[in-house]
């Protein structure tokens, strides 16, 4: 079998119909991870040769972490809640506002590739599904999202504001992933929805502080008007972020721990953690169709 | 055994504008076929909507006897792309870009390995095969995206406007391998508004204008269904039109004469359409000169294909080519082509 697909080397310009029957393998699977492995590797060289995206995304967080972390130096202890200063009760917030970010952009590259017309590349190609130019984007993202995460879990370190067990960094890693998955999604949504690289990034502008400063990203709940509030309540990012802090300043915690504290009442960790599940469902059911009418 | 490409009363719209009205036209297997027309005929849309990229709003459209309508994925592994606009990942060398495309066709990777430097060396790329796409030049270009489009060994292979933006040398070059090819037995579709290159490679094609095809055959075939010789009168190198009008009605009266049609837009020289093999033009000339008429310039020839084209269409394919440019909107269609 495998003999005869080789193509004859002194005619390798003639077509070979058996290779179009044998790449048609029952085996959907296989396929789905070579193209998604294949275009996850693209995205790398890319990182790999134009590192600036990186390099930028690690100085942010830890610029916002020192600045931040110094303009509120001389509040009081204890004024956030726990037992902390500030620039520790910050960390959380940094972390979970970093990976956000990042997941935000996603649609960016892909908004690219369709307007330089590497796009139509992927869609003449016999894929076994175009979810798998979504898998890459989101493995992609995932994994820088990871190592931002690491250096600023790191750098919170060294500023004193401690280091969860190992069972709490699991649990740090496993919340990334899911607010990372949700907003991803949501951007590579609207990469395909919306007209042009320019709207695009209006919309990221538009989003990405209103949800940081609605969010427990910067202060805690107690501190805020009761309408944000409840706003910030109702943001995805506050549901990362909120667990995250109790993880950093709580040694012992299951899932039947309070994090969070809404104006309707207490949360435990299962419930947030369920809550963010739902979130990428949500996003991902809302995004079918726009990438249907794509990916017909 | 069917047909590399069936296209039966295809017609797509984008917004108002009716980029395909009805085109309908066969591609036999083994043969190079070219569709002619000018920019915004409607040749890229057709393009389009044969390889998946646009949905078709009515018709029927088959490659190697799959539709492409109900099974656009299966239709994907017969054939091969390659676009006007050459779209490389330009921070991917050329054979880190073949890996991606061939791993997109799901080639096993020791086939894809062989198979890339099989087509890097073919079409002399193999010294550029490490250096990023964001370097090559447009020619090199070119052969990378030619390559791409025949990694997974396709029964058929699109061009739309493969050889625009060349130089000459790489024009012949494309053309040599376009022909090699079709030897090896590969079926061909190319698009292209350069006549002497659908008449140079073409074994048949389709003449298209304004979203419909107005002429389908052999090149020699519509070359001997649009008659006899063709002359070309020039009175004056400017004439005025009421001379170039009392030259017409002159030359009507003669016996060898078919047609007279007077071109505004070439400074109104006369275009003779006349019986193949009389000798006309002394006669042409002293019947000029009866009615007090010099004679700028006058040749015979062969009709040509764009003979065939002004037959077919009524304007000569570069006039067509400079009415479109007026009013075609290049960003708007490229933001259709986008959204579609």
């Amino acid at each position: 079998m495998s003999q005869s697909i080789l193509p004859n080397s002194s005619n390798s310009l003639a077509p070979n119909p058996a290779l179009a029957e044998m790449t048609t393998g029952e085996n959907e699977l296989a396929n789905f991870v070579q193209e998604t492995l294949a275009l996850t590797q693209r995205l790398f060289i890319q990182l790999q040769r134009r590192p600036s995206t990186l390099m930028a995304g690690v100085i942010q967080p830890l610029m916002w972490l020192i600045l931040f972390g110094a303009l509120f130096y001389k509040a009081p202890q204890g004024l956030f809640g726990f037992d902390v200063n500030y620039g520790q009760f910050l960390a959380p917030g940094i972390i979970v506002f970093t990976a956000f970010s990042g997941a935000l952009n996603a649609g960016l590259p892909v908004m690219f590739d369709r307007e330089f017309g590497f796009l139509n590349r992927l869609l003449v190609a016999p894929l076994t599904t175009r979810y798998s130019i979504v898998a890459a984007s989101t493995l992609y993202i995932i994994a820088l999202a990871f190592i931002q995460t690491g250096v600023i879990v790191g750098a919170s370190a060294l500023l004193g504001a401690g280091l969860p067990g190992i069972g709490g960094l699991i649990a740090i890693a496993t919340i990334v992933f899911l607010i990372v998955l949700g907003v991803t999604a949501l951007s590579l949504g609207l990469a395909f929805a919306l007209p042009g690289h320019i709207e695009l990034i209006a919309v990221i502008f538009v989003t990405n502080l209103p949800l940081l400063f609605a969010s427990t990203a910067l202060a805690p709940l107690s501190f805020m008007a009761n309408w944000l509030k409840w706003v910030a309540s109702f943001n995805p990012l506050t549901y990362a972020i909120e667990p995250i802090r109790y993880l950093y300043f709580n040694s012992d915690w299951g899932l039947n721990s309070v994090v969070m504290t809404a104006p309707w009442g207490e949360m435990n960790f299962a419930v947030v953690l369920t809550v963010l599940v739902l979130f990428d469902g949500v996003v991902l059911a809302l995004i079918q169709p726009l990438l249907r009418r794509r990916f017909a | 055994m069917a047909a590399a490409v069936v296209i039966e009363h295809l017609k797509k719209k984008y917004g108002a504008t009716e980029a395909v009205k009805d085109i309908s036209f066969h591609v036999e297997k083994g043969e190079i076929f070219g569709l002619l027309g000018p920019n915004g005929a409607g040749k890229s849309t057709t393009i389009r909507c044969l390889c998946t990229l646009a949905k078709p709003d009515e018709g029927k459209i088959e490659v190697c006897g799959v539709s492409v309508r109900d099974r656009p994925k299966e239709a994907r592994k017969y054939f091969g792309y390659v676009a006007q606009e050459v779209a490389l990942d330009k921070m991917l060398t050329g054979r880190e870009l073949l890996k991606l495309q061939a791993a997109l066709y799901h080639l096993p990777s020791a086939l894809a390995r062989q198979r890339i430097e099989q087509l890097l060396n073919l079409l002399g790329l193999q010294d550029y095969g490490d250096q990023k796409t964001g370097t090559y030049s447009g020619g090199l270009r070119r052969r990378l995206d030619l390559a791409s489009g025949l990694l997974h060994q396709p029964q058929l292979l699109v061009l739309d406007e493969p050889t625009v933006g060349l130089d000459i040398e790489s024009r012949f070059v494309m053309w040599d391998f376009l022909r090699q090819l079709r030897e090896a037995g590969t079926t061909v579709l190319i698009t292209s508004h350069y006549l002497e290159e659908i008449d140079a490679l073409a074994d048949r094609l389709a003449i298209i204008d304004r979203g419909l095809v107005l002429a389908e055959g052999s090149p020699s075939q519509l070359k001997d269904q649009v008659g006899g010789d063709r002359v070309t009168l020039r009175i004056r190198e400017f004439t005025p039109p009421q001379e170039a009008q009392q030259a017409k009605q002159q030359l009507q009266t003669l016996p060898f004469v078919e047609e007279v049609i007077i071109n505004e837009a070439q400074g109104h020289s006369l275009n003779l359409v006349v019986q193949r093999d009389c000798n006309p033009l002394t006669q042409i000339e002293q019947n000029l000169q009866s009615i007090g008429l010099p004679t700028f310039s006058l040749a015979q020839s062969r009709p040509s294909l764009d003979d065939v084209y002004l037959a077919a269409t009524g304007r000569t394919l570069m006039d067509a080519e400079l009415a479109a440019a007026g009013t075609r909107d290049i960003k708007k269609e490229q933001k259709q082509a986008m959204k579609s």
